[in-house]
């Protein structure tokens, strides 16, 4: 199996005025080629800082991350990103902001608008591609940026709480088009999220991390097989897992309560 | 028979519903209005103003020496403009457009290295904040010590005016631009260079041209305080001569011809931002 990105001996301390506050403490983690995998862990427990060292938005304090044989220095097209607040470029149309990472990379306007129509069918946005982000409901708009981090095709897609600002009913509609997506062409994904049913549900892998500091308490293998859809949740083995992690979060949130 | 009772039940608990009046529907903070009512409401108020101002004119509770009637001062204003008068406002305007226009030329690139690059910050902004606090009419005498009371004074006036606020205003527009805009920008493919022209500045554009209209105003001033220190034509001027000769009637004219004008260029601007910039509004 190729390794896909290799987290090392990352730790990362914030200097605050209050003194240092350590938020990651020696995490190490290999993520494979096509496997898509979870951080699960309560708000503050440095999940989302971890998400942003492998991107390279944020430098670790001791240790590095592997992105593919490349020691991360900073943000590439290789590591794609989704945000929770969605960040769709306003002054730009649906389409062009999907194309914007392949126009940047050069490709030829007619290849890139074919591109992009292919990912605005995918995300179910037919029709809506000459509008602005401003006229879009908050799902529409994460379907954009999902389908703009997607088109641009990179080594690997890190989405940090991607449905995090949605309500409930929108959340489990994009946790089946993103599990649709992934099952008919598997890429690699890291998905930050706080939300145990969303990672057991999408992941081949779930890791739960604790708080103060933020560390890797457990790791999950959700054997759930490739042909998920949303019946799933109601399953044996997913209710398993779900008793198992929520455990474990339930645990770890009462210790810093 | 039930039926008819629950019927009969429903009619009678039916809620009778509370007319709000018009004004508390109104009156809820950030509430919007229709354009209409907001059309209304904005000449609503210069009617309540020229009908206070014909008040206290015609009904003679102050003197036409001190406050002209309405009709006077359009008299007033016709035999200005048969006068003259479009030559002195096409100069004042001459004076405000050749120095905000060169204020801009440099503000805009400095204002945009001073948001985008903490260094220049460093460097520029003490500066300008420093130069910002001292009021660009205090440097009018030095300035017709060093230049004279030629256009290049006025000219200097307006850009000490407006050029310090223009730079530390955009620089201000530049940093409110989100981090997670620049930083997705990162991994979809841009590098430092890049981002600073396809995303700060078209995100930042709105509001940069919002501050041009603000700023723009001000300016105004500066340019009748020169005009009324030292000119021999333009609006300031007019009112000056005015004053020296008692026509009350026709500083009021000079000071409507300021006003009116900033209110075209205001609202013109405004309208120009919306279309352009459609995407913001």
């Amino acid at each position: 199996m190729v390794e896909s990105i290799v987290v090392k001996n990352v730790s990362k301390v914030f200097e605050t005025k209050s003194g240092d506050v350590q938020a990651l403490k020696n995490i190490n983690l290999g993520i494979q080629d096509k496997e898509f995998v979870s951080i699960l862990g309560t708000s503050g427990c440095g999940k989302s800082t971890l998400l942003r060292i492998i991107g390279g938005l944020e430098t670790a304090s001791e240790g590095e991350v592997i992105c593919h044989d490349a020691i991360v220095d900073g943000p590439r097209v290789d590591r794609g990103m989704v945000f929770q607040q969605y960040s769709l470029f306003p002054w730009m149309s649906v389409q062009k902001n999907i194309e914007f990472g392949l126009k940047q990379k050069k490709v030829e306007k007619s290849k890139r608008e074919k591109i992009a129509k292919e990912y605005i069918k995918l995300v179910g946005l037919k029709g809506f591609e000459d509008l602005f982000p401003k006229n879009l409901s908050g799902g529409m708009k994460q379907r954009v940026a999902l389908a703009r981090g997607l088109a641009n095709d990179p080594e690997v897609l890190l989405l940090d709480e991607p449905f995090g600002a949605l309500d409930m009913q929108t959340r489990e509609v994009m946790q089946e088009l993103l599990l649709g997506i992934w099952q008919e062409s598997p890429k690699t994904i890291l998905m930050v999220t706080h939300d145990v049913e969303e990672a057991i549900l999408l992941s081949n892998r779930v890791i739960i991390m604790s708080s103060h500091p933020g560390e890797i308490k457990e790791i999950l293998d959700i054997d759930l097989g490739n042909k998920r859809t949303f019946e799933t949740r109601l399953t044996e083995k997913f209710l398993e897992y779900k008793r198992i992690a929520s455990e474990v979060i339930r645990v770890e949130t009462s210790k810093i309560l | 028979m039930v039926n008819c009772l629950k019927q009969l039940s429903l009619e009678k608990d039916k809620p009778k519903k509370k007319k709000k009046t018009l004004l508390v529907n109104i009156m809820a903070p950030q509430r919007k209005i229709p354009k209409k009512v907001s059309i209304f409401l904005g000449i609503f108020s210069f009617v309540i103003i020229l009908g206070l101002w014909s008040f206290i004119t015609y009904g003679k509770i102050v003197g036409s020496m001190f406050v002209p009637t309405p009709g006077e001062t359009f008299k007033a204003m016709h035999t200005m403009f048969a006068n003259g008068f479009w030559s002195d406002i096409g100069i004042t305007v001459y004076r405000v457009m050749s120095g905000f226009i060169i204020a801009l030329i440099v503000a805009i690139p400095l204002g945009i290295l001073v948001g985008a690059y903490s260094p220049f910050a460093a460097l520029l902004e003490p500066v300008f904040s420093f130069v910002r606090y001292m009021p660009a009419s205090a440097f009018i005498p030095l300035f017709i010590f060093w230049i004279g009371i030629g256009e290049s004074e006025k000219i200097a006036v307006i850009i000490l005016g407006s050029l310090p606020q223009l730079v530390l205003m955009i620089a201000n527009n530049i940093r409110d631009v989100e981090t997670s805009l620049i930083e997705v920008s990162y991994t979809l493919g841009t590098n430092t260079f890049d981002v600073l022209w396809k995303i700060i500045l078209p995100k930042s554009l709105p509001n940069i041209m919002d501050t041009i209209r603000i700023v723009l105003g001000w300016a105004w001033t500066y340019v009748i305080v020169a005009e009324i220190v030292g000119a021999s034509s333009g609006i300031g001027f007019s009112i000056l001569q005015a004053q020296r000769t008692f026509q009350i009637d026709s500083i009021f004219v000079g000071i409507l011809t300021l006003g009116i004008i900033g209110l075209i260029v205001d609202t013109g601007l405004t309208i120009i931002n919306k279309k352009v910039f459609s995407w913001n509004f």
